[in-house]
């Protein structure tokens, strides 16, 4: 492979290759970093790149492993992961000065799995500040660009990771999802992101945004990997007590190899009211590709008015939650450090969280401290919790007539930046088509469906939970409408 | 009295469990060095989450068992929130009777017997919920430390809130209800109250249906007591000048005896109680709360009622020895070397029990062995040391804990139920004291007085029957002559 090559290839394609060659991963890795080091200054994806040094060390190991005839799956792939999930030894920031110098000194579950399967972490993506933004903008050190077009963000908040991959700075990604935040990049970056069912990929280790809606989710250029790196991390993990029980590993690739040879016809719902409000050209594209697929599996309109209120519902549920999640950053026994001779700790614990937290964290906590008080919670998050409830059942319903929900990833092409972060409610209204999934419990993936002129437009399908297979499933039937269809970004 | 009104919130850490509540970190920190016993997530470290103790759960149904109150079907865990350094998460994982949470459980009850009476306390609810750190100040005070020191050691051990209704009304029925919940939760071996800090008592307070004042922190029975006693003084004395009490929370200093403000309390506190999202509900089951009821140890009503069948005490003597499961279980392992019961009953409560308090030992520091007084009673019963011996000896035993029988013999403290040694003795003494002689002659009960001498010379080792009847011969012997 040529270096170039090398840098777009899918994950599954040098698999093959380093399994007959394992020597080969060193050449790749040295790539990768020469990639990097061609478009990082442009794109800015990473907060922390690890030395390529200590990169091969390790990948020096992994070929050693493979040699001796070990069965890695992901042996020697450059994995970038959002800077919210905790790599011990490797500083995790949250993008916020509150954690600039924070080294966790555990694993995250999902990072020690990539690590046992032989992939290599290059490096900490940048996001928005605690996962808080959906254009990565709000991020306490810079924003990430999109590879796309320069002047536009990569949406949030794993936007990071969803323009390493776009940038070819890496070929395989962990992001993080609360309500849109793996899907939305990956729709504006031409990238696959998948939300999986809450429940399925452990928490221990993700820096909680909103505890009830997170959930790491896998990120790549096609929707092979985006299986292949799901197998890795899908696994029941006793330290999070809302991991699914479940027994060993699932083979996603092998499933949907299995799915598109059986070809089975899906059924799909078109939530009308999901289809409300697009940018023309957006809509131009999807239509033109959910047309395509409707014509080999059976569509239906349906109507689901209460979803109107998924959005209001979402942000009182997240920032009820992040309010309490937040409160631990204090600076007493890490983060950020303050002079604290001759002062009270209410002095100390006020000047660290001024200090350390940046705008749009400190409203969310703000109003998710009001929205929990005595005498609105009735009010709000009662009412939000009921909403979330009204939803959960209303989609069951439709699950029970069709597989899968298809509906816009994001309304819009990607803003430029500064655009979109001026506007509360362009930013908010952002997320309108992801919520409903954290909301509910479902999985949800994002798939590349076309450009916009030149602007990647992505489509969304949501399942029940548990039904990622299908989702994989109806990812590849897109990708495979759309073969042809540039995916390198000019970049 | 009769317009008191006490309400009880004790904190009592389940120290029955190995780890932590949440975590895996070792429960047993006492004395260890400081943050030694600390991981990510008792530490609150970013991105970590909480694994509920399964067992705790069984403790807390255990203490809900035994206080009669009404287990909930599901077990929820909430968040408490508000900002305090020994506070890892600035929030406190807890429990709540407010919308989609529950308490643990709730309506119970305890009956005790006061001065004979029976006296019901209504239990209002039970929570499971975390400890927080440990802080400390270099001078021992909070007012003079120039610093303060953090220690995480003890964040995250499992606490039990048990809160009562306020249906106390004297500071002793608040002595006589806790002495009874220690005695239960003993028994139930979820705690062990003599580890320092273990057990926690808040009490409020109103008299004639004013301002409720709250006493933060008391660490023993005793000071709930006295603190109760001063309180109601402090009330009362103000009710009578025309004052009226503040509504307010005070810290019992157990150094001056005296409440102090520690806060003015205009408005209920808002801690933001919502479901912790970390730890979904779990649904207990009525099977589970069988097999508990089934695993649960005797409790001490039921000790008490089991000593009178089996040992033929009386409900005086079992409730004294049940009072307190160290002196109980000392009872029943001594009764498996001694079968004159009673006689073990009342050696145990009265001289036995008498030296244990008059050393302050606490029940864990006890030397003395039950076989130790099983042995001393078999001395008396076979007639080698007397009764005066045996108090005498007593306060060594209990010290000490040294065997009664070596203890004799080193300090030749048995009795002398030779003869000839005693004629011996009885000779001298009589010889030595011819007025007594005299005495004794012409009145017979005067022989007393020469028994006494002859138990002072003898350190009181002399077989008293004997002593009479060599005394006797004695004097015949005189007369003859
Ligand atoms: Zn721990």
């Amino acid at each position: 492979m040529t270096k170039l090559d090398y840098v777009y290839a899918s994950a599954t394609e040098l698999l093959t290759y380093f399994r007959s060659d394992p020597d080969k991963i060193l050449d790749y890795l040295e790539a990768i970093y020469d990639r990097i080091r061609k478009v990082e200054a442009k794109v800015r994806s990473y907060i922390t790149l690890r030395s390529r040094e200590e990169v091969e060390r390790e990948a020096e190991n992994v070929v050693k492993r493979l040699k001796q005839g070990e069965d890695l799956a992901l042996a020697g792939i450059a994995v970038a992961v959002k800077d919210n999930i905790s790599t011990r030894g490797i500083r995790t920031t949250c993008a916020s000065r509150m954690l600039e110098n924070y080294v966790p000194p555990y694993d995250a579950t999902a990072v020690k799995l990539l690590k046992e399967s032989g992939a290599v972490i290059i490096g900490k993506t940048n996001m928005d500040e605690f996962a808080m933004g959906s254009t990565t903008e709000t991020s306490a050190f810079f924003p990430t660009r999109n590879p796309w077009d320069l002047e536009r963000v990569p949406g949030g908040s794993s936007g990071g990771s969803a323009a390493a991959l776009a940038a070819g700075e890496a070929s395989l990604a962990l992001g993080s999802d609360t309500g849109g935040s793996v899907r939305c990049p990956a729709a504006f970056t031409a990238t696959v992101g998948l939300k999986p069912t809450y429940g399925l990929v452990s928490r221990f280790g993700l820096i909680a945004y909103a505890s009830s809606l997170d959930q790491i989710g896998p990120m790549a250029r096609t929707i092979a990997d985006v299986a292949l790196l799901l197998s890795v991390i899908a696994v029941h993990d006793p330290k999070d007590s809302t991991s699914i029980p479940r027994n060993g590993k699932t083979d996603y690739y092998f499933k949907l190899e299995e799915l598109m040879s059986s070809r089975p016809r899906l059924r799909i719902a078109v939530v009308k009211e999901l289809w409300r409000g697009l940018e023309e050209d957006v809509e131009r594209v999807l239509h033109r590709i959910l047309d395509r697929i409707c014509g080999e599996h059976t569509c239906d309109e349906v109507s689901i008015p209460i979803t109107r209120y998924a959005l209001p519902a979402y942000y009182i549920i997240a920032m009820a939650e992040a309010s309490s999640n937040l409160a631990r950053y204090d600076g007493l026994r890490y983060g950020l450090h303050v002079d604290v001779e001759g002062r009270s700790w209410i002095e100390v614990f006020t000047e660290v969280r001024s200090r350390g937290f940046g705008f749009e964290v400190k409203k969310r906590i703000a109003l998710g401290a009001f929205i929990l008080s005595a005498g609105y919670q009735e009010q709000y998050y009662i009412r939000a919790l009921r909403v979330r409830r009204l939803l959960k059942n209303e989609f069951d319903r439709v699950f029970k007539r069709f597989d899968l929900v298809a509906l816009p990833s994001m309304p819009i092409k990607p803003p430029r930046l500064g655009e979109a972060i001026t506007d509360p409610i362009k930013l908010y209204t952002m997320d309108i088509d992801t919520v409903i999934a954290n909301l509910i419990g479902s999985p949800a993936i994002s798939v590349p469906a076309g450009l916009a002129a030149t602007l990647p437009v992505g489509i969304q399908f949501m399942g029940p939970p548990l039904s990622e297979e299908k989702l994989l499933y109806a990812g590849a039937l897109v990708e495979e409408l759309r073969r042809g269809a540039a995916l390198k970004p000019p970049i | 009295m009769g317009d008191v009104r006490i309400g009880l919130e004790i904190h009592v850490q389940i120290t029955a469990l190995k780890t932590k509540l949440f975590c895996p970190c070792p429960a047993d920190y006492r004395g260890k060095e400081p943050n030694s016993h600390v991981c990510p997530v008792c530490l609150g470290l970013p991105g970590v989450l909480p694994v509920i103790n399964r067992d705790a759960v069984k403790y807390a149904a255990m203490v809900a068992i035994a206080l009669n109150c009404k287990i909930s079907d599901r077990l929820v865990f909430v968040r408490k929130h508000y900002f305090y350094p020994d506070m890892p998460k600035n929030y406190q994982i807890s429990q709540y009777d407010g919308v989609g949470s529950t308490p643990f459980c709730r309506e119970g009850f305890l009956k005790l017997t006061i001065n004979g009476h029976e006296k019901i306390v209504r239990i209002r609810r039970i929570n499971i919920e975390e400890d927080p750190g440990r802080i400390t100040y270099p001078t021992g005070d909070i007012a003079t430390s120039p610093y303060s020191l953090i220690d995480y050691n003890r964040a995250g051990i499992a606490l039990l809130e048990i809160v009562t209704e306020p249906d106390i009304e004297s500071p002793q029925e608040a002595r006589a209800f806790l002495t009874k919940l220690i005695n239960i939760l003993e028994h139930l071996g979820v705690t062990d109250t003599s580890l320092e800090g273990s057990f926690r008592v808040d009490a409020n307070i109103s008299l004639g249906g004013g301002s409720r004042v709250e006493i933060k922190n008391i660490g023993s029975i005793k000071d709930v007591e006295r603190a109760l006693a001063y309180e109601i003084l402090r009330q009362r004395t103000i009710i009578e000048r025309g004052g009226i009490v503040r509504r307010e929370t005070r810290h019992w200093d157990p150094v001056r005896k005296v409440t102090i403000t520690l806060r003015a309390k205009e408005v209920e506190e808002d801690y933001r109680y919502f479901p912790d999202p970390d730890l979904p509900p779990v649904r207990i089951t009525s099977e589970f709360i069988v097999s508990v009821r089934r695993s649960m140890p005797e409790l001490p009503d039921m000790r008490i009622e089991r000593f009178m069948k089996q040992y033929g005490l009386d409900r005086y003597h079992s409730t004294v020895l049940v009072s307190q499961k160290w002196l109980a279980d000392f009872f029943e392992e001594a009764a498996k070397h001694y079968t004159r019961y009673k006689k073990l009953a009342d050696i145990l409560i009265t001289d036995f029990l008498r030296w244990v308090n008059e050393y302050g030992i606490k029940p864990h520091e006890l030397r003395a062995r039950p076989i130790h007084i099983a042995r001393l009673l078999e001395l008396l019963d076979k007639g080698l040391i007397s009764i005066k011996i045996a108090k005498e000896i007593m306060p060594e035993i209990v010290r000490s804990g040294s065997d009664p029988e070596k203890l004799i013999r080193t300090r030749g403290l048995l009795r002398i139920t030779n003869r000839d040694e005693l004629q011996q003795i009885v000779r001298e003494v009589m010889r030595s004291n011819p007025k007594a002689v005299e005495d004794a002659l012409r009145n017979p009960r005067a022989i007393n007085y020469i028994v006494g001498l002859v138990m002072k010379r003898t350190r009181g080792r002399a077989d008293p029957k004997l002593t009479i009847e060599l005394i006797k011969n004695e004097l015949q012997r005189y007369k003859a002559s």
